[in-house]
Order: C-alpha cells, then sequence, then structure tokens
C-alpha cells in the first residue's frame, strides 16, 4: 500500500484562556489515501473546522497545535516555519471555504486571481497561465469561460462563485484539498451540482480530499471514508457505507436517527437528550457518556480509543465488550 | 460557540457564560471582578494610572468647598496686597497660597479646585445634552428611514462642514446677546453648555443611526413589531440598549473635549467671568502676566486642564478597546 | 364538524408583493435604464385549517420569507388578502382591532441569535407580549407564566434571569418558541426555525413544536428549503418557485408521486443518505433574476419536459383531485 497524502497522528489543538487551557481536539489521528474522499463530520462545536485549520497551519492565535504531528507525503508540516508553510499552502494543499462570497477578493476579476495563483506556484507566462486558466473554468463547469474569466466576483451566482473558487483552490495542482462546508451556504440544487463537480474533479487529478461538513447526506454522496467527531474527539471512523448505514457508535446511531428523510415513516424524530458539552466541562471517561442510553460504569472513568468495530472503528467501551463477548 | 461555522476563519471557541461547568448564575459583582473587561483594565498601567489620576482630580473638585483653603469667589475676602505672589516654596511665596495667587489676590490653588468644579459641571452637562440629543436624532434617523433620515442627516452634513467651536462661538455669543438683552444674568454656565451640547451631537447621531440601521432588520424588532408595539417604544427600549456601547465610549472622549472647548472659550474671553474663573480663564488672566515673570499663574492651571484632558482621553480609549469583542 | 365545511383559520389569496429595486431617478435618466421591480411573491393562495401545518418549501429566491412576513402582518401586501378566521388582516382600520388580531397569531424566526435581544433578560423577552396584549393582571402573574412557559418548552424556570448570550443555539430557539406562546396564540408562522441549528439540536426543536402543536391546538406555516425537515412536519406542502406555488398536495402524496417537475427534480437532487445508488438527473442550471424572469413559466429554462407552450404561456395552478400543479405537461397528462 502506498503512503497516504495526508497522515494525522494523535493531533492536539489547544486554546489557552485566562482560566484555563481548552483542548479544542484531542488526539485525532486519520489518514487520507492518493484519490481519497475524507469525510470529516460533526455538530457545531466537535473540532472538524479546527482540524482543518491545524491541517493546513491557519489556527487563529491564540489556539495552537500541542500535540501529534501532521504528515503531508511523508514530510512533516505541522512544525514548519511560517515561510515554509506558506509554500506548502496553495501548491501541496488547496483550501475551500464556505462563503463563495467572501472567498474572493472582489475588487479583481477572477481571471486575475486565478492567474496570480498558477503563476505564484509554477514558472509559466502570463498568457499561458490565462489558457490554463480559461481551460481550469471551463472544466468547473463555466460556461463561456473564454468571455467571463474578466468578470468580477459579484457578477456571479453563489454556485458559479463557488465553482471559481474550486478552480481556484485546485489550479496549483496540490496534493490535498481541505474543503470546509463548501455546499452549506447553497442551495439544494446547487448543492447537488457542486458536490459532483468536486467528485469529478478531484477523481481525475487523484486530489486527496478532506471534506469537513455537518451535513451526513453530502457525506453520504462523496466521501469514501467517514470520520465522525465528537467533543474534539474521533467518535467513529470507517468506510461511508459501514458508517451511515451500520454506525457501530452510539452518537452516530443518534445522528443518523436525528436526520430527517424523506423516505421511511414520518414519525418523530430520534432525539438525543441534552446538547455536545461545552469545551471546559468534558466529561471524565468518554465524553458522550452522560448523553448515552447504554452507558455503564467504564464508560464514566476510562476514555475509550477508536478499536475495532466491523469494518471499522468506534470509540465506545460497548465495542470491546462486543468482541470481549464473541471471543468468550 | 456559533452554530453557523464562521467563514475563512476559525474562531476559537469561547465556553458559554464565561465559567467554567457554572451551575447558578453568580451575584453580579461575582461576575464582575472575574470578567475580562476587569482584567484587560488592570493590565494596561497606564489606564489604571490614566483612572487614579481621574478620580483624584474629580473628587478634588468635588469635595472643593471642604478642602479649598480660601474661597475665590468671594470677592470680599480678596486683597489686592496678596496679588502676584509666587508659590510657596519659591522666593517671595506665602504659606497661605501653596501655588500662589493671580492678580486679584486669588490663591491659585483654591480657583484650581473651584475651577475644575465648574469646569466638569459643564463638560458633563454638555456630554448629557450632546449625547442624549444626538442620540434620540440619530435613532429617529436610522430606524424611520426615508425623508427623516434625509433631514437629520442633512443638517448634520450641514454643521459637520463648520468646525465645533465655531459653532460653540456662536451660539454662545447669539445667546449671550439674547440673555442679555432681556437682562437676564447669572447664565453663563447654562449658556456655555448649550453652546458646548449643540455643537457635538452630530458624532452621536451618525454613530447610533449607524448601528439602529443594522439592529432594525434584526429578528427581535421584527418580533417586537409583530406585537404591535409603537415605534418609540421598539427605538427606545428595544434598541436603545444596543446602541449605548459607542455612545459611551464616544461620551468619555468627547468629555475631554468638552473641558477644553469650554476652556477654549472663556480663553476667548466669551466662557465663564473673570470673578468666577474656570481653568481657561485662569489661563487666559494668566497669559498676560506670562513673560512678566508671574508664571505660576498660567503653569498650574495648564497643567491641571492637561492632566485632566489626558486622563479621561486615555480612559475613553481603553473603554472603546475593551468593549469591543463584546460588542463583535 | 368536518375539516370540509369549518372555516379555515387563515386564508390567503392572491398574495402578491412587488419591490422597487430601481436605481435612483436620476441614475435611470442618465442611463437610459427602466424601472427595475422585483416581483419576490404572484398571486398565491392557500387555506389553513386548525391544528393544520402548511408547509411552504422553496429555494433562494422563492419569496418565501416574504409570503410569511405578509401573512404574519409585518409586510403589506401589495395585492391580494390574508384574512385570519374571516377577518381581513389589513382591512381593519381600528388600531385595537388589529390588535386583537395580532396577539392570534405569532413567528418564530430563523437566527437564533438576531431573534432575541441581546440586552434584555430571558424573562423579559419572554413577558414583553404578555404586556403588550394586556393578558395579566401583575407582575406576579407574569413571573408566573413565563416560568411556566420555561418549563413547556423545555428549559429550567430560573433560566429567566440569564441573558440570550448564555444559552445555546437550541435552547434559544426554545425561548423564541416561549416567547412565541406567551400570548395564547392560535397561529404560528415559522420561518426557518432549525436551518441554523445542528441536526440533533433540530430533531429536539421539531419534536418539540409537533408536541406543542398537539397539546395547545396550534396552526402553523412552516417555511424552509429542506424537503425532508417539512415532510416530518406538515400536513400539506406548498412548492414554491420564483414567488409562485408550483405545486400543492397533501405531505405523503406530495412524496410518493411528486408531479410538477421542479418538485421531481428537488426530490431528486435530495442527498441519498440510504446508499442505494439509484439513477439521478441532477438540476441543470441556476434560478433566475426575479427582476427579469424568463417568459411562460418561469422553470422552462431548467426544465427537461417542457416543450412548446412552456415559454409562452404562464402555467395556472390546476386541480388534480386534492392537490394542485401549475405545469402546462402535467395538465396536458404528458408526464
Amino acid at each position: 500500500m502506498s503512503e497516504p497524502v495526508l497522515s494525522v497522528r494523535n493531533l492536539e489543538v489547544a486554546f489557552p484562556t485566562r482560566r484555563v487551557t481548552l483542548t479544542a481536539v484531542d488526539d485525532v489521528s486519520f489518514d487520507i489515501a492518493r484519490g481519497e474522499v475524507l469525510g470529516v463530520v460533526g455538530e457545531s462545536g466537535a473540532g472538524k473546522s479546527l482540524t482543518g485549520a491545524a491541517v493546513i497551519g491557519l489556527l487563529e492565535p491564540p489556539g495552537r497545535i500541542v500535540g501529534g504531528e501532521v504528515r503531508l507525503n511523508g514530510r512533516r508540516i505541522d512544525n514548519l516555519p511560517p515561510e515554509e508553510m506558506r509554500k506548502i499552502r496553495g501548491r501541496r494543499i488547496g483550501m475551500v471555504f464556505q462563503d463563495p462570497l467572501t472567498s474572493l477578493n472582489p475588487l479583481y476579476r477572477i481571471g486575475d486571481q486565478i492567474i496570480e495563483t498558477i503563476r505564484t506556484h509554477s514558472d509559466i507566462s502570463e498568457s499561458q497561465a490565462r489558457e490554463r486558466a480559461i481551460a481550469l473554468l471551463q472544466e468547473a463547469g463555466i460556461q463561456g469561460a473564454r468571455a467571463r474569466i474578466d468578470s468580477y466576483p459579484h457578477e456571479f451566482s453563489g454556485g458559479m462563485r463557488q465553482r471559481v473558487v474550486l478552480a481556484l483552490a485546485l489550479c496549483a495542482e496540490p496534493d490535498l484539498l481541505i474543503a470546509d462546508e463548501p455546499t452549506t451556504a447553497l442551495d439544494v440544487s446547487i448543492q447537488a451540482q457542486i458536490i459532483a463537480l468536486l467528485k469529478r474533479l478531484c477523481r481525475e487529478r487523484g486530489t486527496a480530499v478532506m471534506l469537513i461538513t455537518h451535513d451526513m447526506g453530502v457525506i453520504a454522496e462523496t466521501a469514501d471514508r467517514v470520520a465522525v467527531m465528537y467533543a474534539g474527539r474521533i467518535a467513529e471512523i470507517g468506510p461511508v457505507r459501514d458508517v451511515v448505514q451500520r454506525p457501530h457508535h452510539p452518537y452516530t446511531k443518534g445522528l443518523m436517527g436525528a436526520i430527517p428523510t424523506t423516505v421511511g415513516s414520518a414519525t418523530r424524530l430520534v432525539q438525543i437528550p441534552g446538547s455536545m458539552p461545552r469545551l471546559g466541562a468534558i466529561p471524565p471517561g468518554c465524553a458522550f457518556n452522560p448523553r448515552c442510553a447504554q452507558a455503564f460504569a467504564r464508560c464514566r472513568l476510562e476514555r475509550p480509543e477508536p478499536m475495532p468495530a466491523g469494518q471499522s472503528q468506534a470509540a465506545c467501551w460497548l465495542v470491546a465488550e462486543a468482541a470481549a463477548g464473541a471471543r468468550a | 460557540m456559533n452554530e453557523l461555522s464562521p467563514p475563512n476563519r476559525v474562531i476559537p471557541p469561547t465556553p458559554l457564560g464565561g465559567g467554567v461547568g457554572r451551575a447558578a448564575p453568580r451575584s453580579r459583582l461575582a461576575a464582575f471582578l472575574d470578567s475580562d473587561l476587569l482584567h484587560s483594565f488592570l493590565e494596561s498601567k497606564l489606564v489604571v494610572l490614566a483612572a487614579l489620576v481621574s478620580v483624584l482630580i474629580v473628587g478634588a473638585a468635588i469635595l472643593a468647598p471642604l478642602i479649598a483653603p480660601h474661597n475665590p469667589y468671594d470677592l470680599k475676602s480678596l486683597s489686592l496686597l496678596d496679588s502676584n505672589t509666587p508659590p510657596a516654596w519659591e522666593k517671595g511665596g506665602d504659606p497661605r497660597f501653596l501655588l500662589g495667587t493671580d492678580d486679584q489676590g486669588r490663591d491659585i490653588f483654591s480657583t484650581i479646585l473651584y475651577g475644575t468644579r465648574s469646569s466638569l459641571m459643564i463638560g458633563i452637562g454638555a456630554v448629557l445634552l450632546s449625547s442624549i440629543l444626538g442620540l434620540s436624532l440619530g435613532l429617529w434617523a436610522g430606524y424611520a428611514g426615508g425623508r427623516v433620515d434625509s433631514v437629520i442627516m442633512r443638517i448634520a452634513d450641514v454643521q459637520l462642514t463648520f468646525p465645533a467651536i465655531l459653532t460653540a462661538l456662536l451660539i454662545d455669543g447669539v445667546l449671550l446677546a439674547v440673555f442679555r438683552s432681556y437682562r437676564i444674568e447669572g447664565n453663563t454656565s447654562f449658556v456655555l453648555v448649550l453652546a458646548i451640547g449643540l455643537s457635538t451631537w452630530v458624532q452621536y447621531a451618525r454613530t447610533v443611526r449607524g448601528v439602529t440601521l443594522v439592529e432594525r432588520n434584526k429578528e427581535y424588532v421584527e418580533a417586537a413589531r409583530l406585537i404591535g408595539l409603537h415605534s418609540f417604544k421598539i427605538m427606545f427600549q428595544h434598541i436603545l440598549p444596543n446602541v449605548l456601547g459607542p455612545v459611551l465610549v464616544i461620551a468619555t472622549i468627547n468629555l475631554a473635549l468638552a473641558i477644553l472647548t469650554e476652556a477654549t472659550l472663556s480663553f476667548l474671553g466669551v466662557g465663564l467671568p473673570p470673578t468666577e474663573p474656570s481653568l481657561g480663564t485662569m489661563i487666559q488672566i494668566g497669559n498676560k502676566y506670562l513673560f512678566s515673570g508671574s508664571w505660576w499663574m498660567v503653569a498650574f492651571p495648564g497643567l491641571t486642564l492637561a492632566l485632566l484632558a489626558l486622563a479621561v482621553n486615555l480612559l475613553g480609549d481603553w473603554l472603546r478597546d475593551a468593549l469591543n469583542p463584546k460588542l463583535r | 364538524m368536518t375539516a370540509a365545511t369549518a372555516m379555515p383559520l387563515v386564508e390567503a389569496k392572491g398574495l402578491t408583493r412587488v419591490f422597487d429595486v430601481s436605481k435612483p431617478w436620476l441614475n435611470r435618466v442618465i442611463e437610459g435604464e427602466p424601472k427595475a421591480l422585483l416581483k419576490a411573491v404572484t398571486g398565491i393562495s392557500f387555506t389553513i385549517g386548525q391544528r393544520e401545518t402548511l408547509a411552504l418549501v422553496g429555494e433562494s429566491g422563492s419569496g418565501k420569507s416574504t409570503a410569511a412576513r405578509m401573512v404574519v402582518g409585518l409586510l403589506r401586501p401589495t395585492a391580494g388578502t390574508v384574512t385570519i378566521d374571516g377577518v381581513d388582516m389589513w382591512a381593519t382600520a381600528r388600531a385595537a382591532e388589529r390588535q386583537k388580531l395580532r396577539r392570534r397569531l405569532q413567528m418564530i424566526f430563523q437566527d437564533p441569535y438576531a431573534s432575541l435581544n441581546p440586552r434584555w433578560r430571558v424573562d423579559r423577552i419572554i413577558a414583553d407580549p404578555i404586556k403588550a396584549f394586556g393578558l395579566a393582571r401583575d407582575s406576579a402573574e407574569i413571573e408566573h407564566r413565563v416560568g411556566e412557559l420555561l418549563k413547556l418548552v423545555g428549559l429550567d424556570p430560573a433560566d429567566g434571569v440569564k441573558y440570550p448570550h448564555e444559552f445555546s443555539g437550541g435552547q434559544r430557539q426554545r425561548i423564541c418558541i416561549a416567547r412565541a406562546l406567551s400570548s395564547n396564540p392560535e397561529f404560528i408562522v415559522c420561518d426557518e426555525p432549525t436551518s441554523a441549528l445542528d441536526v440533533s439540536v433540530q430533531a429536539q426543536i421539531l419534536n418539540l413544536m409537533r408536541d406543542l402543536q398537539d397539546r395547545l391546538g396550534l396552526s402553523y406555516l412552516f417555511i424552509s428549503h429542506n424537503l425532508a425537515v417539512v415532510r416530518h412536519m406538515a400536513t400539506r406542502i406548498g412548492v414554491m418557485y420564483l414567488g409562485r406555488i408550483v405545486e400543492l398536495a397533501p405531505s405523503a402524496e406530495l412524496f410518493t408521486s411528486p408531479r410538477h417537475p421542479y418538485t421531481r427534480l428537488l426530490m431528486d437532487a435530495l442527498p441519498d443518505l440510504g446508499m442505494s445508488g439509484r439513477p439521478r438527473r441532477p438540476i441543470e442550471g441556476e434560478i433566475p433574476n426575479p427582476i427579469t424572469p424568463p417568459p411562460g413559466c418561469a422553470f422552462h429554462p431548467r426544465c427537461p419536459w417542457s416543450y412548446e407552450p412552456c415559454s409562452v404561456d404562464l402555467p395556472e395552478l390546476v386541480d388534480l383531485g386534492g392537490r394542485m400543479a401549475a405545469c402546462h405537461a402535467v395538465a396536458a397528462g404528458r408526464i
């Protein structure tokens, strides 16, 4: 098996405040192989955006990485000086954010923005870069790219802008693309288009993708594997079909039950009591234990690590019990 | 924690309520003592110093009748023989007059105390007038929009084309003439408050209008309109509390300006009369004697004025910075 | 009293709202541009009975939020009427009459952060409607009622002394619901009440709203962009596109057999959590500019089933036996 493009091991991100240090990402590990889409899903406060920011080195101070390591193609990038990291950002790692309106500079034509990015990371002439940009926009599904390359961002609709942002992120042919809620601000019909585009472009280029979202539906459509995050930790990680259809972790089960669907019965939605603990008030043992109907003594004392459950891994003592039971 | 992921920036999460696992609401005092506001205040030594100086000067001014060795307003107690006495530590000084006397034989120290009192009262009065006027007009303009907004803002624009001091001078001169023609005496303080107050309302109105324009579109205002509340009630009960933050900051900075304006007007001879001198009048009187060697008549009032204005200004600056993240 | 003969609680007829977004007169003269009129909502009609939930579903630009605000009295319609229990909301001239009408309706908004005044305590926020309509005798009664309401929505009465920023998004939405219930309304307009919330919190709030509807006999007008959410809440669903209702049907029927092309494509575009790998047809194109809509049916440029009349005539809502759809192809039986 070839080396993964992105390898995150025991990542810890903390925010020192006046009273106490808050751990927002707590011992998170995962790999992304070439051409693979890993979905990182979780509700707000789970730490998924922070994980993405930590990987690309855009953590806003006072937040910082306090433990673990991040490797891109085998090389450590979490401890690089800012100058080195700047070279990697854009060239090796591309990023797409949620709001297409603020991702593009409203004062510059989109063509100029793409050409600037291309020329920053590769040594080609202005006209060659322009041709590359036009080809990229056409690939991204923008009709009449040759004419529209000289338009300003406000002349495009939200969906169009997100296509431009995708093109921009991929123009330097990065190895890894981090997409943070790329479709959340878009209408449903446009969402489907953008997801399809993302899949196609990355599959063609073999780009590894870290797709951060709160929307399980998007994950089911797009991801090969998915990591479910809760209170800064990974609750479950595995192939998407497994996690979505046969979840092992009680939180994942609750989450799937809470999602309204258009098939099946239209009765009450499954409701997980309580809410995700605030960063300074994470309970000892398993972070989910106060809300879990199946919690027992061990859950309140020891924190579970991700352990094998079917084809996935789940951080849950129930899984360990089941495995022990099966062996006995 | 925000439910909607903020675009392009990963803002560090803040524990809700500023506490860790807090069960019941603490007393307001306890909350204040633990707050970030107090701590940022204590961290800046310059600001603490400014606060102390302000408290000292204001306290002394309030207690003037009690601590002043002489009453400078009592014309009968003055003796021309005492005039032009240097400060007590100089040659020719008199221990009765700590900082010397002016050309009428008034004790400089006592006059400073009483004068600061006048300056502060006029300054605070002017700030109250301009802030209330500016706040009301700004709220009205921002909430009503349309023609009301246009009219108020045009008046504001016109007034802004003149320097504030000129406007104050104009109002001051006109009102004094009117009062004198009707033989109404002893109203100089009132006139000064009106003049300075009316010359500075625009700043408040502009800022308040801006905030009102934003707040007016928020859903809590819609909820208030929904239950049929009168516009007046919505403006002053619902929107006003959200507008006070910036107003407070402007008011604090304007206090220093108001005191200086009063001093300027007195210096120009259209402020407080020489029989009841304020700091400005004292400087004007002392100015004439500066080059004949009686430096103390200008130096001490000038120093007090400068210290007071500086201290209040620093406090205002700190307040604006401290309140900013909370206003986010 | 059967549902068919009872007068509906809410009836909207031909509701229309046009916004004048033209540039100032001088600019128009110099640049030679005509007036720009944004037709946000055009001629929508529906009824809502007691204990019923009508959902209006649409994407951005569909006009659903504008429609909601017209129904609840926040925005004056350019044309059309809204009657609550037979009384025309906008025709009533006397303030006292309008206040009586206002008491019977309420609204829950989308953004839990902007719907609560950050400077007011929670108990004061919830008590506002009680005071506005004079529903309590003294402050003790108000306090008691606020405590009851907080309990009703699943919060602690002691939370009344806190400020909104001390609560999470889901809790804030509960406070908004408590505020909406404080005037004992019969009809609540909900404008995307869970769109800004996490999935698990959304489930809690939707369940709460259903329970309250059962307990208190409320009617809802539920606005959303999410068809799946609406399925759990609505008795009937109206699908909106560019200011018009293109399909109106009972909930179950809409999902088993959507008729209008837009509805069908919208259903198809929903992510497939069941991972059945069913073949899907993606919707092409984008929502057109509401200032210059396409001629004829507004959806025809994106419609795979469009034919000659679609680009010429505007399709009207046609009764298909208990449900309605505005589509030439559907009316002609082509699809």
